[in-house]
């Protein structure tokens, strides 16, 4: 009993993480209508980014998170450039297409430098432990990042004259044009904005566990699961969906073998689109 | 369907397909031609979804890869004649392919796109935990399987002949739906759900139809191939990448036309034979395969036969 217990708070902190990953996919699907299947690469980017900054630096990593953080934003704008911003507006099978192929062309850099072995960032916090079981301090400290990240993203989007402009693009972009707000700009800015989340979420991941180019692909499915969960647009829903998420794991894990998990988010996911296409929190249509 | 010279034309194409290495005994161009004519299949059905109705489904190559599950197991484990396994596969697939299709196609496009990424990973999860097939370390088809067939030597020559017949059968299959009531459905779909659905197209059941159709050859393919092969893994069988290669492939040649299918599977996989000999850029095939689809997408969303269309309007009417 215990055990789950423990499981499933373990579950929460990483669920915090699921949870960043999924508002920056959120984020980018709410305001300009893109899936942004590049979304998995950028996590993996992430947490390349971060091992390779504390390799060569060897301070802490949270600290570390800043650069990479900066480092997303940036390539997150050349994406839209090269990629996005010409499909906006197109059919949604085209931006699937184009931010696909950015994954592609990617996927294929990264396993050029980096093949496709595990990495692993080699830092720990000294842990809590209550009873038989330890909680890490590494999962705490980026289940505490994760959450100022997100509630910072909040923040910017409800009390700052530009997040109010992003919002007012998702919300109908016409009207906020003929309000003299430049949309391409504001566009650039939120899938910039979403793929710094990405790179964030990659880097809190890679101080938990250890990673490879392919790994973004599986938090890409937890992102959309999160993302279909907590429907389009509520970062802080996403939040919440993802910590449920991370709990359902940590509730399951101590039942079946982990490799099962990928099959029960599915199932999940297929239920969550037919049953709640509009989101847990989502107003009925 | 006879009066059309496209039938023709995929017919001679097919012969050709199937003397030329049979004359030759080149068995260096039977195994070029027969990584093609896969390719030609699964670009061919793939257009079915993506072409002709405007799906997008990303998990194609579960058809191929639970084809090549399902057909191994019977070969090998239940001991059938390689044919009747295949055909079975394709039943099995399609049918199963039905049912999941009717639920999981009242998804409008975006989602759908998303539901069949996940299906795909579940697939492959399942298939990597399920004992009967061997979990993750997959299936080995025994020596003596291809005794029935002649011995190695002639299993391999039939087996590409029947990958031809699979071949040929998806590109009639192509021309034959583009030119039925029920294409026409497909089309009107992909031009404007709502307004196909006013005026009496039954979305959903036509979605799961086409859906279905599109199984039932790849999965044919993978229960030869993977027989061929001798052995199957779910590394192999569910490969995202090789779901997305059909995509690029039917996007090359020009989407939602017969021959568009059929002219970019061939030259891509030209093209990646050329990438993966070179030492250098084996690694960097899927940046290649990534650059060329989103050059594709953003510059000639038509392809090549849509751009030789407006070269030449009055090749549309041969070449469908």
């Amino acid at each position: 009993m215990y055990g789950l217990l423990a499981s499933m708070f373990d579950g929460l902190l990483i669920g915090c993480v699921y949870g960043l990953a999924a508002m920056g996919l959120s984020l980018v699907w709410g305001v300009m209508n893109v899936i942004n299947l590049a979304h998995g690469v950028m996590i993996a980017f992430g947490m390349f980014g971060l091992y390779f900054l504390f390799t060569a630096y060897g301070i802490n990593p949270y600290v570390l998170l800043l650069p990479v953080i900066i480092a997303g934003f940036v390539s997150g704008v050349v994406i839209y450039w090269v990629a996005v911003h010409r499909v906006i507006g197109r059919p949604i099978l085209t931006s699937l297409l184009s931010t696909f192929a950015v994954n592609m062309i990617l996927i294929g850099l990264g396993t050029t430098l980096w093949s496709t072995s595990p990495y692993n960032v080699a830092f720990s916090l000294p842990g809590i432990t209550i009873g038989p079981y330890t909680f890490t301090g590494g999962h705490f400290a980026a289940a505490f990042s994760a959450v100022i990240l997100a509630l910072g993203l909040e923040a910017f989007l409800y009390y700052t004259r530009f997040g109010k402009a992003i919002r007012a693009v998702a919300d109908n972009r016409d009207a906020a044009e003929l309000m003299g707000i430049s949309s391409a700009r504001i566009l650039m800015v939120a899938f910039g904005l979403g793929v710094a989340l990405a790179a964030a979420s990659g880097g809190l991941a890679a101080t938990l566990f250890p990673f490879t180019v392919l790994s973004g692909g599986a938090y890409q499915l937890k992102s959309f699961v999160v993302t279909v969960l907590a429907g389009l647009g509520k970062p802080v829903g996403a939040l919440v969906a993802g910590i449920l998420l991370g709990l359902l794991e940590g509730a399951v894990t101590p039942f079946m073998a982990v490799s099962w998990i990928p099959l029960i988010e599915f199932v999940l996911f297929v239920m969550a689109l037919v049953l709640f296409p509009k989101g847990i929190f989502g107003r009925t249509a | 369907m006879l009066k059309r010279p496209f039938f023709w034309v995929i017919v001679s194409i097919t012969l050709a397909f199937a003397i030329l290495p049979l004359a030759t005994g080149d068995a260096n161009l039977r195994e070029s031609l027969i990584i093609v004519a896969v390719a030609i299949a699964l670009a061919s059905n793939v257009n079915l979804m993506i072409g002709y109705t405007g799906y997008v489904n990303f998990g194609n190559v579960i058809f191929y890869g639970l084809g090549g599950y399902i057909g191994l197991y019977l070969t090998t484990v239940r001991g059938w004649p390689l044919i009747a396994a295949a055909i079975v596969a394709g039943v099995v697939v399609s049918v199963f392919t039905l049912v999941f299709g009717m639920s999981i196609l009242r998804l409008r496009g975006a989602y759908f796109g998303l539901a069949t990424i996940g299906v795909l990973e579940a697939m492959r999860t399942f298939v990597s935990n399920f004992n009967p097939w061997g979990r993750a370390s997959g299936m080995y088809v025994p020596m003596d399987a291809y005794q029935s067939l002649g011995g190695p030597m002639r299993a391999v020559w039939i087996s590409y002949l029947l990958i031809v017949a699979v071949m040929g059968s998806s590109l009639l299959l192509s021309l034959f739906i583009k030119n039925s009531k029920f294409g026409l459905g497909l089309f009107a779909i992909r031009e404007d759900e709502d307004a196909a659905g006013v005026l009496g197209v039954n979305a959903t059941f036509y979605k799961a139809v086409v859906y279905s159709v599109s199984a039932f050859l790849p999965a044919v393919a993978g229960a030869i191939i993977f027989f061929k092969n001798g052995m199957i893994d779910p590394g192999g069988a569910f490969d995202l990448t090789l779901s997305i290669e059909a995509i690029v492939m039917m996007l090359l040649g020009g989407r939602g036309t017969v021959t568009g299918a059929a002219i970019g599977a061939a030259l891509y996989e030209q093209l990646r034979g050329y990438l993966l000999t070179s030492e250098s850029l084996s690694n960097f095939h899927l940046v290649i395969a990534g650059g060329l689809l989103l050059i594709i997408i953003l510059f000639a969303p038509e392809g090549l036969v849509g751009g030789f269309y407006r070269l030449l309007p009055r090749a549309r009417r041969v070449f469908e």
